[in-house]
């Protein structure tokens, strides 16, 4: 099937969906879905001759006849299949999502302070039309980008989180994205909009796993605001299936004086691209953009990054650091924009690899523009392996070769781990690390 | 204890040791001294069981069994610590746990029973007052963000801890003003006695004034030149090590 006609069919899903819920196509985001859906039918798929794409080949992907479909055929599990996903009892609140819709028996709203909202966007989409309307569909780009498109066209249903002014909410709200693959391969496309008052803050964590280990499209798209003074601390973890396919946009834009907080750990999937950004559009804005990703197999994890000062003394930091085995394959490109207007920014960015095989391979490009000349900023990017000074340190007290090169791995992971300080989500990581990494199961007694 | 017979070595195409002939008896305390470049670390490297050099030529007996042929693990659950010149920095790894999976990786070896968490950390909490240190330390990374003096005192932490037979200082001496020299030194000679054998490599004397050897022997261009007691250790101090290497250089 060509390229254009897989598109269409992608589209006619969605129209056959439609036909049968016409007041959906009453709501005052249609234009807004309309207006996607011509983007993605012109755009396509990206293609490797797109700069932000040339190191990540999509042609898998593009084998595959991928089938979109509605809330009614996306059963949720039982509660004991997912129980390690759950953290329901140690957060402020969770929802569930099941191929991108709402799975309300899996959902708890626990101690969610007065006045902070936390639901399905389908819900809020028509009962706060006005702390929505000025937000949704505006800071993620589905102009020039496929995916956002994609996503936009289908814009329905994911998660929904507004903290108000002066607010804080302690506990973390924890946002849990479930797929499976099924029969045939299908396609989820989750859409959060995180709304955070001034001088509010709040942590939002979004787990990406997979209930069996088929193959399917996550296509994620959060759009995040954080208001003058306020705070958000957003955590990302996608463990899914090797067979699946991942594309996630995570686009924040921040008021003055704010600070916007990203950990990002990229363990699953097959193929994973993040794309995370911020416009830092006010003054002294700080920005914390960090990630983790781990490849084994034949995986490839690509990490797109674009922070963009836009104003003054604004600050921001950027930490990805990858561990790549086997044939695995690591993409970071972050791009740092200083607009004219944005002097006294201070900016740094580090990427640092280790390659634990000789056929790991890591493609990292960072790109600074700089239009302003009152500036600070740095990068620098590593590609290494374990240090045998430090492997040799280690086992002269007496560890076995194997479980110092093991703890090396996890050492050099346990930074960005470590400051995830909510507990159930800690334990999760660590439990992850210990199975993912090569001779992992050696320092499970650390834990 | 220890016994080696005209050990040769070299690194990559470079000769370093040319010939080292040394015999280490337990409860003893050897110094070997020398100039930069005469070979020491690499020896101490090569007991510990350091891959970057190659043994070319002679043996090294360890209660009378051939050490070179253990890996540097089995070498530490045989009794043998090396205190490092350059103690390494693990970020993300505390001292606690690293401590931990070594004395019970050594303890499994000599068929002990491993300790639990809280008997470790008694333990530890033990020997760190012993040595004066603040009890904070055990939860930080490895020697990450340590000062100098900090490093040494944990090599010489670690050193209590796993309690060998045969403790091997290199340069333990280098980069430590007086205060921490006193406080280093003082820590290894609470470690002194008993049957266990110490060979402390230093460039300088002064570490002697504190840790004070029952033999002094003086390597130079791959070679043990000179071998006494205390009183060589001040005669090199006057007179340096040039007269030896001269002497070396016109036998050879």
């Amino acid at each position: 099937m060509a390229e254009k006609d897989k598109t269409q069919t992608y589209l006619q899903d969605l129209e056959r969906f439609r036909r049968a819920r016409p007041h959906e196509s009453e709501s005052w985001v249609e234009p807004i879905r309309r207006r996607a859906l011509s983007r993605f039918a012109e755009l396509g798929l990206p293609s490797p001759r797109e700069e932000d794409w040339r190191q990540t080949n999509l042609a898998p992907l593009r084998r595959l006849a991928l089938r979109w479909s509605g809330p009614e055929e996306a059963a949720a599990p039982k509660r004991t299949e997912v129980r390690d996903l759950l953290f329901g009892g140690e957060a402020a609140a969770e929802i569930v999502f099941v191929a991108g819709h709402h799975a309300p028996e899996l959902s708890s709203i626990g101690d969610l302070p007065e006045g902070a909202v936390v639901e399905s966007l389908l819900d809020g989409v028509e009962k706060r039309k006005d702390l929505l309307v000025d937000h949704l569909g505006r800071y993620a780009d589905f102009e020039t980008r496929s995916f956002a498109a994609w996503n936009t066209a289908f814009l329905r249903d994911g998660a929904f989180v507004f903290v108000p002014e002066g607010l804080a909410i302690d506990k973390p709200i924890h946002l849990l994205y479930l797929s499976r693959g099924g029969s045939e391969p299908s396609v989820a496309h989750p859409r959060n909009l995180i709304l955070v008052g001034k001088g509010a803050s709040a942590t939002v964590v979004e787990t990406y796993a997979s209930l069996d280990d088929g193959t399917f499209l996550t296509n994620a798209v959060t759009e995040i605001r954080v208001g003058e003074g306020a705070s958000l601390r957003h955590i990302k973890l996608q463990e899914e299936s090797i067979r699946a396919f991942h594309v996630g946009a995570l686009q924040a834009h921040q008021e003055r004086s704010s600070r916007f907080d990203s950990l990002s750990f990229a363990f699953g999937a097959g193929l994973a691209r993040n794309d995370a950004g911020s416009v830092l559009d006010g003054e002294g804005a700080e920005c914390v953009l960090d990630g983790l990703y781990l490849g084994r197999g034949d995986q490839l994890i690509d990490n797109h990054t674009v922070i963009q000062h836009a104003r003054p003394h604004g600050s921001s930091r950027e930490l990805y650091k990858g561990i790549l085995t086997d044939r695995a394959r690591g993409v970071f490109s972050g791009r740092i924009v200083v607009r004219p207007d944005a002097q006294k920014t201070d900016a740094k960015q580090t990427n640092q690899t280790l390659l634990l095989s000789a056929n790991a391979a890591v493609h990292t490009k960072p790109q600074l523009e700089i239009y302003a000349d009152d500036v600070k900023c740095t990068h620098g990017a590593t590609v290494g392996r374990l240090d045998e000074n430090a492997v040799f340190y280690l086992r002269s007290r007496g560890i076995e070769e194997a479980a110092a090169r093991s703890l090396l791995t996890y050492a050099f992971a346990a930074d960005l781990v470590g400051r995830v300080d909510w507990a159930p989500l800690r334990k999760r990581l660590e439990e992850l690390l210990v199975a993912r990494l090569p001779l992992g199961e050696e320092i499970r007694g650390a834990l | 204890m220890l016994e080696i017979k005209d050990l040769h070595a070299r690194a990559g195409e470079a000769p370093i040791l040319k010939g080292v002939s040394l015999r280490v008896n337990a409860g003893e305390v050897h110094a070997i001294m020398g100039p930069n470049g005469s070979g020491k670390s690499t020896l101490a490297g090569i007991l510990a069981g350091r891959a970057d050099y190659e043994v070319t030529q002679g043996e090294v007996l360890y209660e009378g069994k051939s050490l070179l042929d253990l890996s540097p693990e089995e070498r530490a659950r045989e009794g043998i610590f090396l205190a490092f010149q350059y103690p390494i920095e693990i970020p993300g790894v505390s001292n606690a746990y690293f401590l931990k999976t070594a004395l019970n990786s050594i303890r499994r070896a000599r068929g002990e029973k491993e300790l639990d968490a809280m008997e470790f950390l008694s333990h530890a909490k033990e020997k760190m007052r012993f040595l004066e240190m603040d009890e904070a330390l055990i939860q930080r990374p490895v020697n990450e963000g340590f000062s100098g003096g900090e490093k040494k005192r944990n090599e010489i932490f670690q050193m209590a801890m796993l309690d060998p037979k045969l403790a091997i200082l290199d340069e333990t001496d280098s980069g430590l003003d007086i205060d921490a020299l006193r406080i280093v030194a003082g820590g290894v000679n609470t470690l002194r006695g008993g049957n266990r054998a110490i060979v402390v490599v230093t460039h300088y004397q002064r570490l002697l004034n504190y840790i004070v050897p029952d033999f002094v022997h003086v390597l130079a261009k791959g070679r043990i030149v000179a071998s006494g007691d205390k009183k060589l250790a001040l005669e090199l101090e006057q007179r340096g090590y040039s007269w030896l290497e001269e002497k070396e250089s016109a036998r050879a």
